[in-house]
């Protein structure tokens, strides 16, 4: 016998059940198609511009920063804006996005870089593909058109957010996501919720643990 | 790891006594215990989120062969590759090979318990792998040679001085004389030394927060950081989880996600909260070419069924152990293994033996705070009744410690009895405390009067008196 099957059958003998029951094979497979959404915090269930509000004091509050733009064409002269505030060199790693690469560029002097980052590059550059106002959190997907390693490698990750891929909870992004993607998850979800930090030491947090310092949002009217 | 369990009561003496261990545990009350009422207050559905995740997990637990069976079917569609584990020593046998296919010299780590618990640094160090904890307190307890003393702060015992120390210690590359008054200087010197280690490593080795059965998707949780680069940047990525992480939806993972961080942390949610699905898709430009998922038992199917099913709900999230009035005095260490706390006082029986353990579910006043902030409504001091049951089955207490009890069995099964010898027992201790009304000294009991007074009795016992003020009113 495997050691799955040992397993399993353990579990099994413990519970006193067996693997052909079909009232709990039905019950099972009923659940994994039903996407109960179960209890959805009602701070998140408002109007679009408190939906805003909510996202935009959430993250601030975890050390991220933000900026609202009137459109996409404005995104370049604000990520310009941003790395001059800091000092940073005008030079940014993205992946191939397709908004992000129909931008204009060509107005500023930003360099930019295509690809996955090696942990050279101080600032990426990424387009979430959503965001949830009820905790403050931006939801990126891995691929070609945004790198995982754009997120944890630069110090500095400067994110692009439409206004209207905010949603209020999750469950609306598990909605957005199926519908994009069919029943296969993108290899990486990445839920992120302000900059890196520790309190490992004495309960001190510290900002900018192994991933990204800075986290500033552009966000698209 | 080395079990001190059995020692526990020395251990913990050797705790209280320690100035600076008592120092750092002062940070608990500020760290955790404000910030998860703060969160909490703010959520006015927290309760009712408490309530879901709890029927979450039991519906899981009771159909888990199916759900164990649904999330492999969706790993290996993803193209992962599922391994199972019934011991320690299968889970480390199976994350071994998996190394050595790929000739990997060294292994960066997220945060994970079950590789304290399988012991997975030391047999790797022995078979010439070299594992790196990434984390930073499991970095830093990686350097001191220590095991974790809290499961989500493992450094929680330290100071920052002990830290400074630790580092000036071990990175002689960097220059003596450099700064490192604060924990800011401290953690931006890990993040340069391990910068590199997450480069060249072979293979990256991480935990589970949850196993999702509907996509074959394995979450972990993190502020760091630094479980997304050991599980992005080596060419195969190793999740350790057990049986019991398994959720049937992303929908049953958001619910029980918005209880984990509040209860750990006190935040809305954790820095990053990161989905994995399958290795490297064919235009993915990063990410590990192979996804490997250690699912361990280790003795968890046998707690099924069993007045402590319950305790396969826990998510880890440590608030039980924050809340608690002994570990916050001894910290995590004097539990003597792997999981401290009264979450520890219940699991660890079960996997290392309630022989070696007993001593675990005895170190609790039963206050119940425990349970009364578990996201997951664990009843934990019950289950820690149960396993003392256990013990007494088992004969396991000292002699005395039965004797005493039998005694007292003999008695309290004869109510008149009882009453007769405990009227005069009252009656005569009644008398001899009348002056102070309490006792400094008693015989026999030494051990309790040690560190506080015995208030002597009023005279009478509660039924006597009872009885009389039934009489008065009549």
């Amino acid at each position: 016998m495997s050691t799955r099957d040992a397993i399993l059958g353990k579990i099994r003998r413990s519970l006193g059940v067996h693997a052909e029951d079909s009232a709990r094979n039905a019950a099972v497979d009923g659940r994994l198609l039903q996407h109960a959404p179960g209890v959805i915090p009602a701070r998140g269930q408002v109007s679009p511009d408190a939906k805003l509000v909510l996202f935009t004091r959430l993250v601030e509050k975890t050390g991220a920063t933000t900026i609202r733009v009137p459109s996409t064409t404005a995104v370049p002269d604000a990520v310009a804006e941003y790395l001059r505030g800091r000092n940073l060199p005008a030079k940014v790693r993205m992946g191939d996005d397709a908004l992000l690469e129909a931008l204009p560029w060509q107005h500023t002097q930003i360099e930019r870089e295509k690809g996955p980052s090696d942990g050279h590059d101080p600032v990426g550059l990424s387009h979430a593909f959503g965001a949830v106002a009820e905790s403050g959190t931006l939801v990126l997907v891995s691929g070609n058109a945004n790198p995982t390693t754009l997120n944890f490698l630069p110090e500095t990750h400067i994110v692009v957010l439409l206004r209207d891929d905010l949603a209020g909870d999750y469950e609306m992004i598990w909605k957005k996501l199926r519908a994009e993607y069919g029943r296969a998850m993108p290899r990486t979800v990445n839920m992120i919720t302000g900059p890196s930090r520790s309190a490992d030491i004495e309960q001190t947090i510290v900002r900018g643990a192994h991933g990204p310092r800075n986290l500033h949002i552009i966000i698209v009217d | 790891m080395e079990i001190t369990s059995p020692t526990f009561k020395a251990n913990a003496r050797a705790a209280l006594a320690d100035p600076q261990l008592q120092q750092a545990l002062g940070h608990i009350r500020t760290g955790f215990i404000e910030k998860r009422a703060a969160a909490v207050a703010e959520l006015p559905e927290f309760e009712r989120l408490r309530e879901q995740g709890r029927a979450i997990k039991n519906h899981t637990l009771e159909n888990l062969d199916l759900y164990l069976e649904a999330y492999e079917e969706k790993v290996l569609e993803e193209g992962g590759v599922v391994h199972w584990a019934e011991t320690a020593d299968d889970a480390r046998a199976i994350v071994l090979d998996i190394c050595r296919s790929v000739g990997a010299l060294s292994v960066t780590k997220g945060k994970t318990m079950i590789s304290e618990e399988i012991g997975l640094n030391e047999y790797l160090a022995e078979n010439g792998i070299a594992p790196v904890e990434t984390d930073l307190g499991e970095y830093i307890i990686q350097i001191r040679d220590e095991a974790p003393s809290h499961i989500i702060a493992p450094a929680v015992h330290l100071t920052r001085e002990q830290v400074e120390a630790d580092f000036r210690r071990l990175h002689t590359h960097l220059p003596p004389e450099r700064d490192l008054s604060d924990a800011g200087k401290l953690l931006g010197e890990a993040r340069q030394v391990l910068r590199q280690r997450f480069l060249e490593a072979d293979v990256g080795i991480t935990g589970a927060n949850f196993l999702v059965a509907e996509t074959g998707t394995s979450i972990i949780v993190t502020n760091e950081g630094n479980g997304d680069l050991t599980q992005t940047l080596p060419k195969v990525h190793i999740v350790l989880a057990s049986i019991e992480k398994v959720v049937p939806t992303l929908e049953d993972a958001s619910q029980i996600l918005r209880l984990l961080a509040r209860s750990a942390t006190g935040q809305d949610m954790s820095v990053y909260t990161t989905f994995s699905t399958g290795p490297r898709r064919r235009d993915d430009p990063d990410g590990p070419g192979e996804y490997h998922v250690v699912i361990l038992d280790n003795g968890r199917s046998g707690m099924l069924g069993t007045e402590f099913q319950d305790m396969l709900r826990c998510i880890r999230c440590a608030a039980c152990m924050n809340h608690c009035p002994v570990y916050q005095e001894i910290g995590g260490h004097a539990y003597g293994w792997v999981y401290p706390g009264p979450m520890g006082a219940v699991l660890t029986p079960q996997l290392i033996g309630i022989d070696k353990a007993a001593n675990l579910p005895n170190a609790s006043t039963f206050c119940g705070r425990c349970e009364a902030v578990c996201p997951m409504k664990i009843p934990l001091p019950n289950m820690m009744r149960h396993w003392r049951e256990r013990e007494f089955e088992r004969h396991l207490q000292p002699t005395t410690y039965r004797t005493g009890l039998g005694l007292w069995a003999f008695f309290a099964r004869r109510p008149r009895l009882y009453q007769f010898v405990t009227g005069i027992a009252m009656r005569i201790l009644g008398n001899m405390g009348a002056r102070k009304g309490r006792f400094r000294r008693l015989p026999f009991a030494s051990g309790w009067t040690k560190y506080r007074d015995m208030p002597a009795p009023a005279g009478a016992t509660f039924q006597e008196m009872w009885a009389a003020r039934k009489r008065n009113a009549a």
